[in-house]
This record gives structure tokens, sequence and C-alpha cells, in this order.
């Protein structure tokens, strides 16, 4: 293996030949540089994608830091290289390597990837082949890394399972450090003349390291499970296939957020992200159908004001910034929105520092917080009805009148926002071209109101992206739109509102949907599909430059699969899974009754107000006991936990 | 009040440009409180000026910028402040405060030294020749982008240094004037010798007087 100094020799040829070089060398400020000899267990944490839109992922930031902290551990960091400098890695034998010390991937014990989004698998792939390191996990023995994965598709794992040692299920900052110590002790253990341990193979080791991971909760190891299929091609059951193995992996949470991280790396050349996230809230009660991030990251816990103000201005300080986000999925939600909006406005006064809010809910009171946070109003001001005609947004879940969208919308406009953006999916279920021609009546009507009060400037930005059913949702059961019916609303969009020099239209290309169609819900035979789509040249699978179609449909037709078997096929209401032992907390029953509400166009209102029982509670309830009070907001419970399954409250209209 | 900051760039921030070392530099300023003065208008821009573009790859050991505070702050406790702020690759050298009326700092550049050294065994006699050949050329004509352009009067000193233990490398003075810039890659390839096999140090720029 490569030593260090042999990589970064061999970069040095090969870096003026490439696009940005300034992506594979590393220094940056606040990135952690720890000696190699004397940490004990050694982890490279790997964004499959390029440096430019890794490096300000915060969820790798956060496991960065955990494992940083740690004495007897370091962490450090790798990216996907970009396609010209792939080739020259390739063509000179320079495995990929971490920038921080420059070692190869391979010489690491773990190896951690996010796959916040599908389109990372190919990548995960490529990057272990680029490593020289075996890319099914079956093939690998102890002189391996241990391949763990995380992140919001592993809500799902099944399509992975084949190249995964371990998932860690649900939120990340204590589980990794349960990694860390198991495979510690194993390596003590496995050293020791008297253990069982010692006499093992190489091969027989690794299983044994990984049934210790397995003992650990939210981490799924699937090699020791199986699916057996029905005759129809649907899951039958996917069990364990050794003792001692959980039927099903329960996902982990924190029970209090611990302290956001500060030092962020402050990157050597321009990347998408140039900012400072402070995570002001994690989860969502507002239940929106569609959502699966508003599903998998429950229950909703808070940071305070002073939490936020404090670590936002510490990193400001310590990065340099000019930019804030204050993260979360719903801003609005967040108890003290007021409070932290006054406090961070009173704290950064004159600090040239842009502050973003994402995620407003639609009304007045969102244009007065930004308009406190004094902004530069050439950004344009941006709100997600996600739906137009109002049966359409009983459908989802996000119930917002058209009265509100437009008197907010105007609201804006005359409060100098010149453009407004406003964010639509089209495939939702049960749409017609009368739900999208409302998308195209609602833009209209919002510039003619515009037009009102703030005159013939004002402008409005229209995102249509296509909905994509995921697991762990209501809409798990329901079949994606068809590429045809995707291509004839996006025609319609276009023919009426690309004349109208007031309105900019941007939507998704069916062929990148149905990508993630196929990937989202797929089950284990759809790992030999990625397999051989990587094998035909598919990488970058969310970029324009990445083979699709020419890559993936020979690889279904390899393993004679069908591709629609995974997008255009309504679920029935007894399917089994094939994530079925995996779960975010949130029943499968109470997500099934939401499906069924939304058939009926029935709402249901934020749980904060009303526990609807999704099952967090009674899954968690030892963990909430221990943090009682304020920062989590699901609303105290008196029947006892077990009778919550029963009666579930449901408000119609 | 005007800064001047001479400092190196080493390591990996030879991978980053013009540009990006300019946002570096506003963003370590922010870093060390700094009140770095900005130009008025609907984007102010830091009024920072670096002196003379490095080439992406090249490291350098005396680089420049100025600067214009909001504030008079001591010298020494800017370079402090300064200090614990930068990427490692960064090191400050010197600052000074100069005189507002200065002219602009690029305006005054006129030449700068480069050291190249060779990571692949060199021929020494062979390269002197071709130093020597070189240096007597009446005009070398070489293209760039699509223009030919003349590099023998670009060059101001290229010699060849001999090491006691036999190690050859190469020094070079080139024109830094506005429009009329040599580079040393430009004179590499003249000698025959491709630029990835060398590690290119810029020592100092050059100033009138």
């Amino acid at each position: 293996m490569l030593t260090p100094e042999q990589v970064e020799s061999k970069l040095d040829r090969i870096l003026l030949k490439v696009q940005k070089p300034g992506r594979y060398v590393g220094g940056e400020l606040n990135s952690i540089r720890k000696d190699w000899d004397k940490a004990q267990t050694r982890v490279a944490f790997v964004f499959p994608d390029i440096y430019d839109i890794g490096v300000s992922n915060v969820g790798l930031k956060i496991l960065y830091d955990q494992v940083n902290q740690r004495e007897d551990a370091l962490a450090e960091r790798a990216y996907a290289p970009w396609l010209d400098m792939e080739e020259l890695m390739r063509e000179h034998g320079i495995p990929l390597y971490t920038l921080e010390s420059k070692h190869p991937l391979a010489c690491f014990d773990l190896i951690g990837f996010t796959l916040p989004y599908e389109t990372l698998y190919t990548n995960t792939l490529n990057i272990l082949n680029l490593s020289g390191i075996p890319v099914r996990s079956t093939e690998r023995d102890e002189s391996h890394p241990i391949i763990i994965a995380g992140g919001h598709s592993t809500t799902n794992p099944e399509p992975m399972h084949a190249f995964i040692d371990a998932f860690a299920i649900g939120e990340g900052e204590e589980v990794i450090h349960d990694i860390i110590d198991a495979i510690q002790a194993f390596k003590e253990k496995r050293k020791d003349e008297r253990s069982d341990l010692f006499p093992l193979s190489s091969f027989d080791a690794r299983i044994a390291l990984l049934r210790s991971l397995a003992a650990i909760s939210g981490v799924y190891v699937p090699r020791f499970y199986e699916t057996t299929y029905m005759d129809d091609g649907t899951v039958a059951y996917t069990e364990p296939i050794i003792p001692d193995m959980p039927k099903t992996v329960n996902k982990r949470i924190v029970a209090k957020l611990p302290p956001p991280p500060t030092k962020f790396i402050v990157p050597n050349i321009e990347v998408v992200h140039n900012r400072v996230s402070v995570e002001i809230m994690r989860g969502c009660t507002r239940g929106c159908r569609f959502c699966q991030a508003g599903m998998i990251t429950r229950p909703v816990r808070e940071r305070s004001v002073q939490e936020v103000v404090d670590a936002a201005d510490a990193a400001v300080r310590a990065s340099g910034f000019e930019e804030l986000a204050l993260m979360s999925l719903s801003s609005s939600d967040y108890t003290y929105i007021n409070d932290l909006v006054d406090a961070i406005s009173k704290r950064f006064e004159g600090r040239k520092l842009t502050v973003s809010l994402p995620s407003l809910r639609i009304e007045s009171v969102s244009v007065d917080l930004m308009e406190k946070l004094k902004q530069h109003r050439s950004g344009g001001f941006t709100l997600a009805p996600e739906a137009a005609s109002e049966r359409m947004r009983r459908i989802i879940n996000k119930f917002i009148s058209d009265e509100d969208i437009i008197n907010t919308t105007r609201e804006i406009y005359s409060r100098g926002w010149t453009t407004v953006k406003l964010y639509f999916m089209i495939g939702h279920p049960s749409e017609t071209l009368e739900d999208v021609q409302a998308i195209v009546d609602l833009c209209r009507r919002v510039i003619e109101e515009g037009r009102k009060v703030a005159g013939w400037k004002v402008k409005l930005h229209a995102g249509v992206s296509t909905f994509v059913p995921k697991p762990q949702t209501p809409f798990q059961w329901v079949a994606c739109d068809t590429k045809d019916s995707v291509l004839e609303k996006q025609a319609l969009l276009k023919r009426q509102l690309l004349k109208d020099k007031s309105i900019k239209l941007s939507w998704t290309k069916p062929e990148d949907t149905l990508l993630e169609a196929w990937l989202s819900r797929g089950d284990r035979r759809m790992s030999e599909v990625i397999y051989s789509a990587w094998k035909n040249g598919a990488k970058f699978d969310a970029w324009d430059e990445g083979k699709k179609q020419e890559a993936w449909l020979p690889a279904f037709e390899e393993h004679g699969l069908d591709p629609a078997f995974y997008t255009h096929r309504q679920r029935r209401t007894d399917e089994v899974f094939p994530w079925e032992h995996i779960t975010a907390a949130v029943r499968k029953n109470f997500l099934f009754q939401d499906f069924r509400m939304s058939l009926e166009g029935q709402i249901r209102v934020d749980c904060r107000l009303n526990c609807f029982a999704c099952g967090i509670l009674p899954t968690f309830a030892n963990l909430r006991r221990e943090n009682p009070g304020e920062g989590w907001k699901c609303p105290d419970v008196k029947t006892p936990a077990r009778k919550i399954d029963i009666e579930l409250p449901v408000v119609g209209d | 009040m005007r800064v001047r900051i001479t400092f190196s760039k080493q390591g990996a921030l030879r991978y980053t440009g013009h540009l990006d070392l300019h946002r570096l530099w506003e963003r370590a300023m922010r870093r060390a409180a700094l009140p770095i003065t900005y130009s008025q208008g609907f984007h102010p821009q830091p009024k920072i000026s670096l002196a003379a573009a490095l080439p992406l790859g090249f490291a350098s050991r005396g680089e420049m910028l100025d600067v214009r505070l909001n504030e008079e702050i001591p010298v020494e406790n800017i370079s402090n402040r300064l200090k614990d702020n930068l990427p490692a690759d960064i090191q400050i050298i010197h600052v000074e405060s100069v005189d507002e009326r200065a002219p602009a700092l690029q305006t005054q550049v006129l030449s700068a030294t480069y050291e190249v050294h060779l990571t692949e065994p060199i021929d020494g006699a062979e390269l002197t020749r071709k130093v020597e050949a070189l240096m007597m050329s009446e005009s070398v004509i070489r293209e760039r982008r699509g223009k030919s352009y003349d590099l023998r009067p670009l060059i101001e000193m290229l010699s060849v240094v001999t090491e006691a233990n036999g190690n050859v490398w190469l020094r070079m003075t080139l024109a830094a004037r506005d429009g009329a810039t040599g580079r040393p890659e430009e004179v590499l390839n003249a000698l025959d010798i491709a630029p990835e096999y060398t590690r290119v140090e810029r020592t100092r720029l050059v100033f009138q007087k």
C-alpha cells in the first residue's frame, strides 16, 4: 500500500491537469490532523459526491467532531473525485486517500459513508473500488476496513445490503462511539491467546466482529438476514439467519441534541455552501405525507435560543463565513422563533452576515421574521406550497388555503422583495391535469396580485419537482407517476408558464426521477442491479454527466427485473416491504391509517398539540422519562403507552 | 490605515487560486476581527488587493497584499491576531503600515524571482548548455492561448545552481508588469523540462522604487 508521502508525490504530478485541484489537497482551517500512530482506531468519513458539495455536510461534520474528541481515535475525510481526477488516479495507480493525512482509505479501521440520497449508491461502489477495497461485503476479510453507512436513504438499506457491512439506522452521535468501542474491544480480545477469537481465520474473525456490531442498538448487519420472496416477486419476509439478531432493527436517537459543531471546515476554494449551519431543531410535527425527513426524524427536539445564538456566534468567529443558516425542517414551528430572530439580529448587527431561515410557513408572520433579519431582498423569498389545489394539499397533508398563499406573497412583494420562489411537486397520488393546471393558475394569480402592490417588476420562480414515494412514509404504498404522464404535466406547465416573462419555471428530468424511484423502494435484488449498472459505467447519478438509462436499463434486464415493478406498482395493503425489518419508530399501521386518510382528503393537524400515537413515545419511553421538560416537543400523553395504539384521534373536515 | 502584509503560500495552498486567495484573506481578517474597510454600494467589497497573481501549483515565500482598515492598530497586534486565524500553509512574514496615498500595489510590481527544483534527475551540464543557448537567443517565439509572443525579453535572469552534493536547480527572474508577464512554466518548456516534474517557488516580488 502507498505511504502518504508516495501519494503526495504522485499527486503533485497530476493535480495541475485537473479542474479545481484544491478539491484534492485538504489543508483547510479547522480540519483536524491527529497523530496517526497514537490513534487506536482510525475512521475515514466519506461523502460520496464531489468535495464542493460534501465539505459543507453537517451530518458528517458532527461525526468528525465526535470521533476527533476521543483520545483513542482519529477521523479524516474523503470525497468522490470528479471524473477527470478519477481517470488520472487510476492511470497513475493512486488509491482514494483522506485529505488530512493522505493515507489510502484501505489503511483505516472504519469507513463511514453518508448516504443522504439514493443517487450516491453507484459512487459508493466506485469509491470502494478506487480504494482497492472489495466492493462486496462478503469478499472482505479482516485486513479490510469495516464499511458502515447511515443517512436518510438508509431508512431502506436493502438495495445497498451487498456492499455495506453495517448500517447505522437513525441518528449517529452516540452509535458511532458504540461502534468504535466494539471494534476496539474486539481487537483486544483477538490478540489474546486465551480468547476464543484468537484461533479464528481472517474471514471468520470478520464475521465475529460484525456479530458484535450487530449487538449494538440501531446497527443493522444485512448479511445476518435473509429475504424470502413470494411468487409475484414481492417480499414474503426478511428474517435473521443466526441466533440473537433482532427481528426488527429500531433507529437510534439522541434524547437531547448535543452541542452543535462550531468549528466548520473553511475550504480554500469556492464550494456550494460557504456557510455556518446551526441546527435549531430536529424532527417535524407537521406530518406532510410525502416527506420522508418529517416521518423518520421524529420526535421534535429543540435547542434553546441561547445555545443556538452562542453556537452561531462561535462558529461565525471561527470560520469567517458570510452566511449563517438556521437549519430545521420547519423554522416557523420552532417554539421561540421570534425570540431567536430577535436575538440573532441583535447579536450580528453590523457584521455583514446573511442569515437564512429555510422552510417558513406560508403566513405573513414569516415575512415579519425575514424582515427582522434585515436581509438583502435580491435573493428572493422562498415558500413551498408543494401543491396548488386545495384538494391536493389535503391529500398530502400540507393544508394551506389559496388565500393564505396570495396574502403572503402579496405581502412579500409589497415589502420590497421582487422575486418569490414557490416550490411545487407534480406526480402526487391521484393527481389530475386539473391539479397541474392549478399550479399555472396560482402562479398567475400570485403575479397579478403582486403587480397590484409592487408594479411590473415582480417576478416568480416556480420550481416544480416530481414526487418520488419514499419508504417509511404514508405514501410508501403508492405508485410513482409514469414517465409519459410526467412529461404531459410538464408540457402543460411549460406551454403556459414559459411564455410569461415574469415567471421562471424549473423542473426535474423524468429520467432522474425514475432512477431515484427505483432505488428508494428497492429490495435486496436491487444490489445486483446497482452492481451491474456501476459496471456499465453508472456513477454521479445525480449529475447530468453521469450515464443514466444506458447503464441502468441493461442492468435490470441482466437480472431479469422490471423497473416498473419498483416504480409504477401500487403496493398491496398487506404487502410486506423490503424495509419491513427496519423501523424509524413510526409504526406501519399509523402510516397506513394516514395513507387511508389521504385517500379521503382528511388532514391531520400538527401533532405538537395532539398526539396521534405514531409510535415514537412508546418506543423511546425511557429516553423521554430521562429527559423530561422543554426540549422534546411531543405532548405529554396520560394514557399508558400500550393504550395509545387503540385511540387514534382523527381530524377530518 | 493601509497595511502591507508579506506572506508565504505553501503546501495545499498552492492549489488555491487568486480569487479564492482573496476570499481566504477576507475571511481570515473577519476571524481576526480586523475592521476591514469595504467599498460603498450595493455589493460592498473588502479593500484588499493582492500584488500579483501566483499561478496555480506554485509555492511562494514572498507574496504581498495591501488592506485598508477603519482603525489604526499597531502592526504587531495585526500580525498576532492574524497568525492564529490562517490555514497552516499560509505564514505571515512581515506586516507594515504604508502611506495611504502610495500608488496601488499591483501597479508597482516589475518582476518576480522564482526557484525551480527538479523532482527527476537531470544532466546538469546539458541543462547549463540549454540555459546558455536560451539566454544567448535574440528572441524565443512561443505560443500561448493561440497568440504568439516573444518570451526572451521577459526573462531578466536565468541561471543554473549546482549544489556541493551535485543537486541542480534553476533560479530565474521574469518580468511581471501589466501586459508583460513571464511565466516560469513557459521557460521550463523552452528548456524541454516538463513542468509536472518540478517544484516552483516564487521567492520575491520586485517593485518600482
